[in-house]
């Protein structure tokens, strides 16, 4: 039994790459159960939000490049994003304005809201398609690893080693930095507060003088800020394609729901349980269960649940359990 | 029928001829044959919404299933494939339904509490194992003989019209599981769930090779009867007398007649499902959904079960798109998982049906017609039009990109067209009565 | 030679809804229906089911578009203005369901009370907390947690963190035991003595009228005993109706 080869194992292939990911969902999945609690509906767009975030932080990223600026060991774009978070708030406050507003007075039916988010969707991702092109970007850059797998296994003395790359450590921790302050608007902040009160209960809330358009106004920059980020971190992570922020549309909906939706504890929790269950469900444990069982034991084939062409299939199916068994997800967000 | 909607009629039907005298009869022939699919899978989503104002976005998988049923119906058998696992493959999914099966009846009749936790838990861990022990060598078994041409288990070789029903068939199914879990909660649920369901089907079909060869695509459809192959045309001796008699080329000439043989099919079916559907409409099942759908607490109160109604109208409408995705899949005489993407069919799909008026099935039928006409007209003359909108400037990166990015352009202004119609005419173009 | 009209003139109540006559839809609800309430005073709206009392509130403050009639406050015509505008004003309203925000903490709801006050709430809310001193032990506690009871205690204290003159109460004992309604009625009659109106609608008739200065007995969207708390509650005609003798 070797022990620390298979924690280290463990830790390299299922627990780095997990956290990383469900980083990225659980910011993303911020986005849309804000936009549910607050402006309620499920935002079919916030996939291609996301996407046209992280081109237009590419663009700057390539401007900062070309005139020599770069961030140290640390990625450009993430000196970028603020441009990227800007342009994506006015492209978001432009749409509110002019298309989900007109909604909102007439007190639309939420599927009307839901069939309109998709043509917003694909005015979106036209637009991005347009200006970045279908193929794959890559744009990050700074040192990559923060170690590497030779490094640690030369500091360690290990068989295994774990490589920690640059984009996973910037993952997480942006994702801690975001998380708090986003707390701390809601919990401290005035404005915060009526976010809540006017997710809570909005006739109320419209009774105790909370001004409905403020309060859109704001949700709509801080999703615009999650999105970007989330996406930034994303493309940063694996690499820029507009077509796979339509795909992550389904595990960030499955996390929002799980955690229960418009409750923004539970979107962070529900992005790091289908982050670690699509990992868990499509990682290879013949490797670990290797260094854990006697040699006699030692599996022959691949022990993967499912094939990685199925991460898809988890997300989904951790949705329909929820849908079956607690539809108003783990912490008790808004189901009717 | 009254004059309005006629000459509206009247406007699309003009835009097909102007292809055919302008461009090509057989470009002309082809859209309209995509038209009046695309007019079918509007009618079964119009069913959805009209009725019962459910959001469905994944109609690209009831296609899929369509096309699906067609490889498993009319493509050609593999009996070594077959032999050497086909039992095995149906086993294992026998099985697999048994788990789940069990599964469900011992939450259903079991006591909430630890054992109940723990019986399904054994159930479903040692069915899914089990499952997996069965399913596994059968599936290599299959896949391994003859990767090349085979690796599947082949289909039944029956006629191709036979998949069509079979289609409908499956897609109804899926329609079933799917609504039977999320109707009844609320609507974005049931949106969320079938943009996963219509995911997954196609992930399933690209890499379960023993099912439709996954991506190395199932090619050699045979045609549904009645249509003729064009190289039999042209050897048939009667049809090149015909021709000859006319003035025709005989290859045109076998190509448009093929193209209008599929006209005629389609059109039958079209004009069959738009009577079944105004009667249902007219019908008091019909009047009974949609008072449902415009006052569904009072539905309720009056005790009609609201979720049922919904989820006869969901499978019904999923049907009748699968069984307009066999068709397609029939007329392709292939089946390319890859061509099945969310924008082409979901999408494109609800644009026909708001533009055409939701709610209404005619105007599906219009919205069909228009927006399949509109979209594939602008795939051929896209880059042409964009070339001469550009000829200005000079060429360049911004020329090319601009030539290049026609698609993109389709993609945009369909959404625009989504957005106004839905801001500024929402109920499209022929209203619901 | 008509003196009652120098009476109206010379005597105006604090608050007035006058003559209301609407609906929600082309129906109407209420019929010339008259209610008013002085400074300090409780005024207590009563009736059989469907009278029409909750809907003569909320036509007070704004609720209901109203055909005929006229609202002053103070003297001033406020008929124009919205619930917001008259929150401005100085009216409060607790709404007889879904009068708190049940995910913030006690506290934090009545935060949100004083939302429209740019100036320092901490003394406000140390006089609720006076009033309700279960509220305070409680104050980081999601309001949703608390008891029937001590939620209405919530919507009340959030009410008048405003510091309103008038607070409008619909049906605030609805579904809480007679122990805590006790309670509930001994907080009204002190934020009363405080100098704020209150305009309330009971179910529980007898137990209002009580504790009410003044009486309005509605069926069917119009005044049909308008009289003193213990007046109406001596007058045969009235317990039989509704008092169950």
């Amino acid at each position: 039994m070797d022990i620390l080869n298979a924690i280290v194992t463990f830790l390299n292939f299922v627990v780095i790459p997990a956290t990383a990911y469900g980083a990225q969902l659980a910011l993303g999945a911020l986005g849309a159960t804000l936009v549910y609690g607050i402006l309620r509906f499920s935002n079919f767009a916030q996939g291609d939000t996301m996407a046209f975030g992280t081109m237009v932080t590419i663009f700057a990223t390539w401007a900062l490049q070309a005139v020599g600026v770069s961030f140290g060991p640390l990625p450009t774009a993430l000196l970028a994003l603020p441009v990227g978070i800007a342009v994506t708030a006015v492209l978001l406050l432009g749409t509110d304005r002019l298309v989900y507003r007109f909604y909102r007075k007439q007190k639309a039916a939420p599927t009307i809201l839901v069939i309109v988010s998709l043509g917003v969707m694909f005015v979106m991702n036209g637009i991005t398609r347009l200006f970045i092109g279908v193929e794959d970007r890559d744009f990050g850059d700074g040192e990559r690893f923060v170690f590497t797998a030779g490094e640690f296994k030369r500091w360690s003395g290990l068989d295994e080693g774990m490589a920690l790359r640059t984009s996973q450590a910037v993952t997480v921790i942006t994702a801690i930095i975001v998380v708090a302050w986003l707390f701390w608007f809601l919990q401290k902040t005035r404005t915060g507060k009526s976010m809540r009160a006017f997710s809570d209960n909005e006739d109320l809330a419209l009774l105790s003088g909370i001004n409905p358009n403020h309060v859109v106004n704001v949700t709509w920059v801080i999703v615009a800020a999650l999105a970007t980020i989330a996406g930034v971190l994303y493309g940063l992570d694996k690499s820029f394609k507009p077509f796979t922020y339509f795909q992550l549309l389904l595990p960030i909906f499955a996390a929002a729901v799980v955690g229960g939706l418009g409750n923004p504890l539970g979107a962070i929790a529900g992005g790091f349980l289908v982050a670690f269950s699509e990992v868990f469900v499509t990682y290879a444990w013949k490797k670990v269960l290797g260094y854990l069982v006697p040699p006699e034991m030692a599996p022959e084939n691949l022990i993967q649940l499912l094939s990685t062409d199925y991460k898809l299939a988890v997300s989904f199916f951790i949705l329909i359990i929820v849908l079956l068994f607690m539809p108003t997800g783990l912490f008790k967000g808004k189901s009717g | 029928m009254n004059k309005r909607n006629l000459l509206l009629f009247g406007m699309v039907a003009a835009l097909y001829v102007a292809t055919g005298v302008f461009q090509s009869w057989n470009l002309a022939f082809n859209i309209l044959n995509l038209g009046l699919l695309s007019a079918i899978m509007a009618l079964g989503v119009n069913m959805q919404w009209g009725y019962a104002g459910l959001f469905n976005t994944g109609i690209m998988g009831f296609a899929a299933l369509g096309g699906l049923a067609v490889v498993l119906t009319s493509s050609a058998p593999v009996p070594e494939g077959w032999a050497a696992g086909g039992w095995g493959i149906m086993a294992g999914l026998a099985f697999g339904v048994v788990v789940i099966v069990a599964g469900t009846q011992i939450y259903q009749r079991m006591a909430k509490g630890r054992a109940r936790n723990l019986a399904l838990f054994v159930v479903l861990v040692g069915g899914f194992f089990a499952y997996r022990a069965i399913f596994d060598p059968a599936v290599s078994a299959v896949e391994s003989f003859n990767p090349a041409t085979a690796g599947n288990m082949g289909g039944l070789g029956l006629p191709s019209i036979l998949a069509w029903p079979l289609g409908g068939f499956l897609a109804a199914l899926a329609a079933w599981a799917v609504g039977k879990i999320c109707l009844g909660l609320r609507s974005d649920y049931l949106a969320i769930a079938t943009l996963g369901i219509a995911e997954i089907i196609i992930i399933v079909l690209k890499n379960e090779d023993w099912l439709a060869r996954g991506v190395k695509n199932i090619i050699d459809l045979p045609r549904p009867w009645p249509v003729p192959y064009e190289v039999n045309l042209q050897k048939s001796a009667a049809f090149l007398d015909w021709a000859a008699r006319y003035g025709f080329d005989p290859v045109t000439a076998s190509s448009i007649l093929v193209k209008l043989l599929y006209i005629l099919v389609f059109g039958i079916v079209l004009a069959v499902v738009v009577w079944m559907s105004e009667l249902a409409l007219k019908s008091p099942w019909g009047r009974m959904m949609r008072s449902i759908r415009d006052n569904e607490v009072a539905a309720e109160a009056m005790g009609k079960d609201v979720t049922r109604r919904h989820l006869q109208v969901f499978v019904i409408g999923s049907a009748v798109v699968g069984f307009a995705g066999a068709m397609m899949t029939s007329m392709d005489g292939q089946l390319t998982p890859g061509t099945y993407n969310p924008l082409r069919f979901t999408f494109l799909i609800w644009v026909m049906v708001i533009v055409g008026g939701s709610g209404n099935n005619w105007g599906a039928v219009l919205g069909g017609l228009l927006i399949g006409w509109l979209w594939l007209i602008v795939e051929s003359l896209g880059p042409g039009v964009m070339s001469l909108v550009t000829t200005g400037m000079g060429d360049g990166w911004l020329r090319d990109h601009l030539i290049e990015s026609a698609p993109h352009m389709r993609l945009l202004s369909l959404g625009v067209i989504l957005l106004l119609v839905l801001r500024f005419s929402p109920r499209g173009l022929i209203p619901e009565k | 030679m008509r003196f009652c009209t120098f009476g109206r003139v010379m005597r105006q109540p604090f608050l007035i809804g006058e003559a209301m006559t609407g609906g929600y839809g082309s129906s109407d609800i209420l019929h010339g229906c008259t209610i008013a309430v002085e400074k300090g005073e409780i005024a207590v709206i009563v009736g059989p089911n469907g009278a029409g009392k909750s809907t003569a509130m909320k036509a007070v403050f704004g609720m209901l578009p109203l055909r005929a009639g006229q609202v002053r406050l103070d003297g001033e015509d406020i008929t124009a203005l919205s619930p917001q505008d008259r929150v401005a004003k100085g009216m409060a309203f607790v709404p007889q369901t879904s009068n708190i925000f049940t995910s913030l903490t006690v506290q934090e709801n009545l935060e949100m009370g004083a939302f429209l006050r740019r100036d320092e709430i901490k003394g406000t809310m140390a006089q609720v907390f006076d009033l309700f001193p279960i509220l305070k032990e409680k104050r980081y506690q999601a309001a949703g947690e608390l008891s029937g009871g001590q939620r209405q205690q919530v919507a009340v204290g959030r009410a008048l963190m405003t510091q309103p003159k008038v607070l409008m109460l619909d049906e605030p004992t609805a579904g809480v035991s007679p122990i805590v309604m006790d309670e509930l009625f001994d907080r009204i009659i002190e934020v009363a003595r405080s100098g704020i109106s209150i305009l309330m609608v009971e179910q529980n008739a007898r137990q209002a009228l009580e504790i009410a200065d003044k009486g309005y007995v509605l069926v069917q969207g119009a005044n049909r005993f308008t009289d003193t708390g213990r007046a109406l509650m001596e007058d045969p005609e009235v317990r039989r109706s509704f008092l169950g003798g």
